[in-house]
């Protein structure tokens, strides 16, 4: 079946090359002009948070299925990528792809359930998953080492080049935030992309008219989970130390805010969403004390003002589907062809 | 050693119970996850420890108070954070909860500090032995109020005029509508409902753990809410049932099999369960219609 690209689909903003283009320029002009650490690092963390956002956008997004466990793949994708890298002395490179992989293993495992549960309670399974994960690089001391961490993981190298700055690390996560935006919009505009999304507008009917709906969530979840263990394990590497806290509950629901915030289902609202959430920690700092109190209260304001987030892609489609049949009514109203 | 395990089971269990009923009344009216639960607890245990320390009243009025006050904080949550929020998609309310969370944990940091708290040495801790089992005053305690809230809401829900308002808003909000209940008033009365027993449930678990800290309402909440799905989410006896099972489950699971993997025993449960009967224990089974 081939399928051109339907008008309503979102992501056009970003379809054009010449988007991309730019958006490559300035990845590379960024860190010639960046001369502060502190500001590349915010960059570096946005970046990261692109990728594990439009992952989970694949599956809370397209597919509808809500999923408040996240973090576990990106812990998990971090600890793969840790151990190998302290204990097989793999190079980084090498351990990228199984990072990615194993992830994506645990993702297809996740995505199970699916096939008998839907909506919160599928949401309560995602979260009880996080939680086991997170469990157990708690209590697995002999491998894990529990709550005192992975520290010393090695640095990628290429030839004799050890990334020491924080420059090679941003295009490094620049380029894996390239690589996974270009694969989002390719899936969004394929035949795979609508029958997620079909399955999210109802599941029923998406089966009724073909699209096998249990193929597609599995799908959804094991590329998802890929994705977030590929950042996971360019986690482990930038930051050098690994421990439970840093995938947890919280962390899952930041990724989703930021996936809801931005617009579910829309590429460029997630990419919007990540952003903004991501620095506004860092700019609403000068407030001292109070950053995180008046973060909880923007975030209610925005939902109550743009509850369908910055770029509600499912909102913009209906807008426009409501408009063209209401003209139509108009005009069969008032006896006029249609 | 395995009935000392079932006693402290049920008596963390009876308290997650107080906790879950929150959880599980706004869900079966409104259909929404109501994140900020965890810490409208926490408030609560705050309030209870601010008004027994700062205005030195006894534990019997400050438990009643902290109820009250916390059952207003609920309702005015509701009108701010979720009102507006009511006919757009359902994420949204939930992304409005979780920013309410954020604020009232960093809220009570600001105000109370991080430090873990405890209640005053003046409620005297007496320990005695039946049989086997050790038993605390405190324990007993628990046990008895949170039976005698569990028990008032059933007779509230069950007898009163509001509590048939109250049942039928969770039907359908529409039809009660028609059936002339003031459906805002029903759902202002049930968050207030809902946080008042957390309130109680705060007081109860700082009291017995002798902790109260801003972060006390993310496990306690996350395991209410565990607790509330797998009696069946919007079910009020399922809640009460799920919250007794997780709290035995847990404590025989840490006893017997790892202390460490406490927690995980208790989502491992929930999702075997949920598995097996997707709309947990005691909840309804709903055709799905095309």
């Amino acid at each position: 079946m081939n399928f051109k690209p339907n008008r309503f689909l979102p992501n056009r903003f970003l379809n054009g090359k010449l988007s991309l283009i730019g958006a490559l320029l300035l990845i590379l002009i960024l860190p010639q002009v960046v001369a502060s650490e502190y500001v590349m690092h915010v960059l570096i963390t946005v970046g990261l948070y692109i990728i594990l956002s439009l992952s989970l956008n694949l599956v809370s997004g397209y597919t509808g299925q809500l999923s408040i466990g996240h973090a576990a793949f990106y812990g998990i994708g971090a600890y793969v990528a840790a151990l190998l890298m302290l204990r097989l002395n793999l190079s980084y490179w090498a351990v990228l792809p199984l990072a990615g992989l194993v992830t994506a293993a645990f993702g297809f495992i996740l995505g199970l359930p699916t096939l008998r549960l839907q909506g919160d309670y599928l949401a309560i399974v995602t979260l009880g998953f996080g939680e086991i994960v997170r469990l157990v690089f708690l209590n697995w001391d002999k491998v894990t080492r529990g709550p005192m961490g992975l520290p010393g993981i090695p640095s990628p190298q290429i030839g004799d080049l050890v990334f020491m700055s924080k420059v090679p690390y941003f295009y490094l996560v620049m380029g894996m935030m390239l690589i996974t935006l270009v694969f989002m919009i390719r899936v969004s505009e394929s035949e795979m992309g609508l029958s997620l999304m079909a399955v999210s507008h109802d599941e029923v009917a998406a089966e009724a008219v073909g699209v096998n709906t249990l193929k597609a969530k599995l799908l959804a979840f094991t590329l998802s989970a890929f994705f977030a263990g590929i950042a996971g394990s360019f986690y482990a590497t930038y930051i050098s130390f690994i421990s439970p806290d840093s995938f947890t509950f919280m962390d899952s629901i930041t990724i989703l805010a930021m996936v809801v915030l931005g617009g579910l289902a829309s590429i460029p609202g997630v990419v919007i969403g990540a952003i903004v959430l991501g620095v506004a920690p860092e700019v609403l700092r000068f407030m001292a004390d109070y950053r995180m109190l008046l973060y909880g209260a923007l975030m209610v304001v925005m939902m109550i003002f743009k509850p369908d987030g910055f770029w509600g892609a499912k909102k913009r489609v209906y807008n426009v589907i409501r408009k063209n049949l209401e003209q139509k009514q108009l005009l069969h109203k008032r006896g006029e062809s249609v | 050693m395995f009935w000392q395990q079932l006693v402290n089971g049920l008596t963390a269990g009876s308290m997650y119970a107080l906790i879950a009923l929150g959880y599980t009344m706004v869900y079966g009216i409104l259909k929404i996850i109501n994140f900020a639960h965890g810490d409208i607890f926490m408030v609560g245990a705050f309030l209870g420890l601010i008004i027994i320390k700062q205005f030195h009243l006894g534990f019997v009025p400050a438990f009643l108070l902290s109820m009250v006050i916390v059952a207003i904080i609920g309702i005015i949550i509701e009108k701010i954070a979720y009102r507006p929020l009511r006919k757009s998609t359902k994420l949204a309310p939930l992304l409005s909860a979780l920013g309410v969370s954020i604020f009232l944990v960093n809220f009570a940091q600001l105000v109370w500090g991080t430090e873990v708290r405890s209640f005053p040495p003046s409620l005297q801790i007496d320990t005695f032995q039946v049989g086997s089992v050790t038993l605390s005053n405190i324990q007993i305690y628990a046990l008895l109020i949170s039976f005698a809230l569990m028990l008032a809401l059933h007779f509230f829900v069950h007898k009163t005029k509001m509590g048939v308002a109250m049942r039928a808003t969770s039907h359908s909000i529409n039809h009660a509508r028609l059936m002339g209940i003031n459906v805002d008033n029903i759902i202002s009365l049930t968050f207030g409902i809902g946080s008042a027993l957390a309130a109680a449930a705060g007081i109860l678990i700082g009291l017995y753990y002798d902790a109260v800290y801003p972060v006390m309402g993310y496990t306690a909440g996350l395991k209410a809410f565990t607790a509330a799905v797998l009696g069946g989410i919007g079910s009020i006896p399922g809640a009460m049932l799920g919250g007794l099972l997780l709290g035995v489950v847990e404590n025989l699971g840490a006893a017997y099999i790892s202390m460490g993997y406490r927690d995980a025993i208790a989502f491992g449960l929930l999702i075997i369960i949920l598995l097996l009967k997707p709309t947990g224990l005691l909840g309804k089974n709903i055709q799905q219609k095309v």
